[in-house]
């Protein structure tokens, strides 16, 4: 018979299946009439004879079986009745079942959560045609892209193995179309950019290099299609509208394809415009000057037949040409090829290493799931061995009985799968909607995919047949008519058996979660009670960029020193002083070259220090509460007409200088050849992330190095919403088109703290679960035990035997596996938390209170787990337990 | 009962399809029916009789209709389908060649090897 007739057959067989059923049963009946006729006529009587002819037609079910079988669509329909006796048997023992199906729901929702995060992020390429072949150049030396629009032009023209390089830098504007002014956030792309990446406009055409004539000739925005359905509300007029950013006007010429915001994959740019227009939002030198690398990304498609690593040779050769040609400008050039999604191996690489942990660890749930429902699955068919045995004892096959028991076990994962599945299809969902910060445009587009689903689905199945696995040796032992007769046989063992060692490595599974988990909080907690060189506490941030809305710096100057000091004049405010960047505000930094005052040759390779620069007005210091360790801070008097001066950290000192009263009076250069004086030496501090080592800095007065950008710092004890809105209406008071952002200095610290605060929740979640099941596997193991045991605990009591003797006889294997396990995972966990310091500050595991803190867990949960079988077993009446046995 | 021999596997098939070939007959009927020609010396549990019969009908060597017996009972009747006869005849025999070739085998005596 060929498939599909074979299929016809199967599905016919299962139309008619009743019909069939009814057609079987009347001539099964009409057999045993014409029997008991013939039994009847040699001399029964009729209620006689048709008990004797169901007796001789024998096993009546087992022969409607075999007929089924016969009929064809019998495996679909033994399926069926194999499911609902699951289901049956099932609902008997509904708290198994609940506890069961919640167990794996949980594991199997965190796995797919942690894959679906994993695929997401890492696995998926990106939503461009032809991703295999695009790659960003990453610079050999360091984990970047950063390139000059000067290198960048001949990166693209010298170098013969990219097809069309592109570049791209973040720029901020304030954009005005005719409502409220906002701040968005943008990609100033090279023009040949989307041809490059061979994308299609949803609305409307993109730019082209064609359209680059010089600087500023290219006035044109492409909206990406989430910011056009969130902000013009999906209006396919906005083609050709003039918006204005930064008060320049931009013609809208197309919409982005949907899902396309930019090649940074967790990056969500509200447009994209071109990079000839930059100088109109950054400084007019970045398209000229050879040394300001501005330009985020630099990336493209490799050239047909051209592979990596020709690719990387080629591009080296490019690198060591430009230069031997500019010197003066370009330190070693070297590059290697990365993906763009996660900002090549910046991101990409500690996301990998993490999230490969997290899936390492969810998976060690997932066994450890299946190693307790395996437990739990062989504690009930021991407690069934009865029911069972007598199945067996009527005839059933041992092998029909271990498909029921793998039926319910694969009911169970597929119930719990869905489950689990489920709720993690929500809460990537979630997160994905998620919008950490409100100053940047991230988020994580992590929704699921077919993958997600499918892992789920096998990963239930799989765990189905390995916890359904586990009781099949007993049943197989299963000795019908010795169980019938003097009930359960198997006996408590001494050596260690598999369940035992199962419940050691879950607990010990448990203990290392919950080990790192502890590290991590610990860690947090701490990092945010360092020191950072300024004050968190009492602390507001307000950022404005004056040059977004035309100031010339004359102007903006004025500006600046009205707002400080209207500020300054609210009731409550202690200080306020003003940074063109914060330190640990996320934003780029700025660095710059320093070379030794007798240094004459100002040349990169000569330079003494590269510290973070900051520009601070006198009040500055007061009101981010640095503490000067020596010589003074900035006054009014530090301005253009006198010799330049500079604050300098103690980091900066000590390396230039040799020691902090050393510095106090001496110079250095910078590459422009300005001599500064260190005036005072300031506490060191945290610049550009939490976890940095010490390094340099230098704080130099706005009056002598005016800066455009503005941050003020504001120092007071009111509280902050009212503080916030109490300097929201001073600004709009004195520009109402100023586009403002106002934080406290605490809030605005997320971005830093993000990566340290989503290791702690995952791992404080993992740990939850792990505890979770180890609750359930000793609970499971305990009470089994006790119950068990109950004859001998009645008769040790019958005999004398003392609450602690009890105690001890019924939970003393349980307890003992506790410790091991608990003392594995410790040891373990605290190797593991190596790991963990790269990731949150001062995650150190050699912590007393960390140490305590695992022991007092494993602990209490020993306890809360053993407490109702511990009851259980006092609470024995051996007179009662004796009678009934 | 007198003894009775154990069915060989494969054998009840084609005994149905002799019982049936003498003329259709109900389920009952086949049962009386190999009791009366084998005279009474096989052991045929009677339910083992269904599955036989309801594969014979889905490989379509037999076919079945509704009707009534002699006892003035409802019972289904079974017959020979073209198949069916063909295959009696093939199976037929193919027993007949392995029974003489048995037979021939187990009479073997010494001074004949």
């Amino acid at each position: 018979m060929n498939l599909l007739e074979s299929l016809c057959s199967r599905i016919a067989a299962l139309l008619q299946r009743s019909q069939m059923n009814a057609d079987l049963e009347d001539e099964l009946r009409s057999h045993l009439e014409h029997r008991a006729d013939d039994l009847e006529r040699s001399g029964l009587d009729r209620a006689t004879a048709e008990r004797r002819a169901r007796v001789e037609f024998g096993g009546r079910e087992k022969y409607k079986e075999a007929i089924h079988r016969e009929l064809g669509g019998s495996s679909f329909t033994t399926l069926m009745r194999d499911l609902r006796f699951a289901v049956r048997v099932l609902r008997k023992s509904p708290g198994f079942a609940v506890t069961a199906v919640l167990t794996l729901a949980l594991a199997i929702g965190a796995n797919s959560v942690v894959f679906g995060v994993l695929n997401a992020l890492i696995l998926r390429p990106l939503d461009v045609p032809n991703a295999d072949t695009l790659y960003m150049l990453q610079h050999g030396d360091e984990a970047s892209s950063y390139q000059s629009y000067p290198d960048y032009l001949d990166l693209r023209n010298r170098n013969h193995s990219i097809e069309d390089l592109v570049a791209w830098g973040a720029d901020v504007a304030s954009l005005d179309s005719g409502g409220d002014p906002s701040l968005i956030w943008m990609e100033s792309t090279t023009g040949n950019y989307f041809d490059a990446l061979k994308l299609k406009p949803y609305l409307g055409r993109y730019f082209h290099a064609s359209d680059e004539h010089g600087m500023n000739s290219a006035p044109y925005v492409v909206l990406t299609y989430s910011y056009w359905q969130d902000h013009f509300q999906g209006d396919r007029r906005v083609v050709g509208r003039v918006v204005r950013l930064n008060k320049h006007p931009f013609t809208v010429i197309g919409v982005a394809q949907p899902g396309f915001s930019g090649t940074l994959m967790f990056f969500n740019v509200a447009m994209f415009v071109p990079i000839v227009n930059h100088a109109q939002f950054g400084s007019g030198d970045d398209l000229i000057k050879r040394d300001n690398r501005w330009i985020f990304m630099l990336m493209g498609h490799l050239k047909q037949g051209v592979t990596r690593a020709q690719a990387i040779g080629d591009l080296n050769a490019v690198g060591a040409d430009i230069q031997r040609m500019y010197p003066r400008d370009n330190g070693k050039l070297t590059f290697t090829l990365t993906r763009p999604n996660l900002y090549g191996d910046y991101l990409g690489r500690p996301v990998t290493a993490f999230m490969a942990a997290l899936m390492m660890l969810s998976s060690l749930i997932l066994l450890a799931a299946c190693a307790n429902l395996g437990s739990l699955f062989a504690a009930r068919a021991a407690d069934r061995s009865r029911e069972l045995a007598l199945r067996l004892a009527l005839g059933s096959s041992r092998l029909r009985i271990l498909r029921g028991l793998f039926t319910e076990a694969i009911l169970i994962s597929l119930a719990g799968g869905s489950l689990g599945l489920a709720a993690s299809i929500g809460l990537l969902r979630g997160l994905s909607a998620w919008r950490p910060f409100t100053r940047w445009p991230i988020h994580m587009p992590l929704t699921p995919d077919a993958k997600v689903y499918v892992l789920a689905v096998l990963l239930a199945i799989v765990s189905g047949l390995l916890f359904g696995a586990v009781p099949v040796k007993q049943v197989l032992r299963t000795n019908p008519y010795g169980v019938v007769k003097s009930g359960s046989t198997t006996r408590p063992t001494r050596r260690l058996g598999v369940r035992e060692v199962l419940l050691v490595v879950q607990i010990a599974i448990c203990a290392v979660l919950v080990t790192s988990s502890l590290v991590a909080v610990r860690g947090l907690a701490r990092s945010l009670h360092s020191d950072f060189g300024f004050d968190v506490q009492n602390s507001v941030l307000v950022k404005t960029d004056l040059s977004m809305i035309g100031y010339t710096p004359e102007r903006a100057a004025q500006m600046e020193k009205r707002m400080m000091d209207g500020i300054a004049s609210i009731p409550g405010v202690e200080s306020a002083g003003l940074i063109d960047h914060l330190p640990l505000g996320g934003d780029d930094g700025e660095d710059t070259l320093v070379f030794a005052d007798t240094t004459t040759d100002l040349r990169t390779p000569n330079a003494a220090d590269h510290p973070d620069r900051f520009h601070i007005s006198p009040e500055y210091l007061h009101a981010a509460n640095t503490t000067l360790v020596a010589g003074r801070g900035f006054t009014g008097h530090d301005d253009q007409s006198v010799p330049l001066v500079a604050i300098v950290n103690r980091h900066f000192a000590i390396k230039l200088f040799g020691s902090v009263p050393n510095a106090l009076g001496r110079y250095f250069k910078f590459p422009d050849g300005k001599r500064l004086e260190v005036t005072g030496v300031v506490e060191d501090g945290k610049y550009d992330n939490i976890t940095e080592d010490p390094k340099s800095a230098i704080f130099v007065p706005l009056l002598q190095f005016p800066s455009s950008s503005t941050n003020i710092v504001v120092h007071s004890k009111r509280d902050p919403e009212e503080l916030s809105e109490a300097i929201r209406n001073l600004l709009r008071r004195m520009d109402s088109e100023l586009p403002v952002y106002i934080a406290t200095r605490y809030k605005d610290l997320d971005t830093m703290l993000f990566p340290p605060r989503m290791a702690t929740l995952s791992l404080g979640v993992l740990g939850m679960m792990g505890a979770i099941l180890s609750i359930t596997g000793i609970f499971g193991m305990a009470a089994y035990s006790v119950s068990k045991r109950m004859k001998e605990l009645g008769i040790r009591m019958a005999l004398g035997a003392q609450r602690g003797e009890v105690l001890r006889a019924a939970l003393g294997r349980a307890v003992r596996l506790l410790a091991l396990g608990s003392a594995t995972g410790l040891f373990l966990g605290l190797l593991a938390s190596r790991v963990l310091a790269s990731i949150v500050y001062q995650a150190t595991p050699r912590d007393p209170l960390v140490l305590a803190g695992v022991v007092l867990a494993m602990a209490l949960l020993g306890l809360f787990a053993t407490w109702i079988p511990a009851q259980r077993a006092l609470t024995i009446n051996p007179l009662i337990l004796l009678r009934e046995e | 009962m007198p003894d009775q021999a154990q069915l060989l596997p494969g054998t009840l098939d084609l005994l149905i399809l002799k019982a049936v070939s003498l003329g259709p007959l109900h389920g009952y009927g086949v049962l009386l029916r190999i009791a009366q020609i084998t005279g009474q010396a096989l052991l045929i549990e009677q339910g083992a009789l269904y599955p036989a019969l309801f594969r014979l009908v889905r490989q379509g060597l037999l076919k079945a209709e509704w009707g009534t017996s002699e006892n003035n009972r409802r019972a289904k009747f079974y017959e020979l389908t073209a198949a069916g006869r063909k295959r009696f005849s093939e199976e037929t025999e193919s027993w007949n060649r392995l029974s003489t070739a048995m037979t021939a085998a187990l009479a073997a005596q010494v001074e004949e090897v």
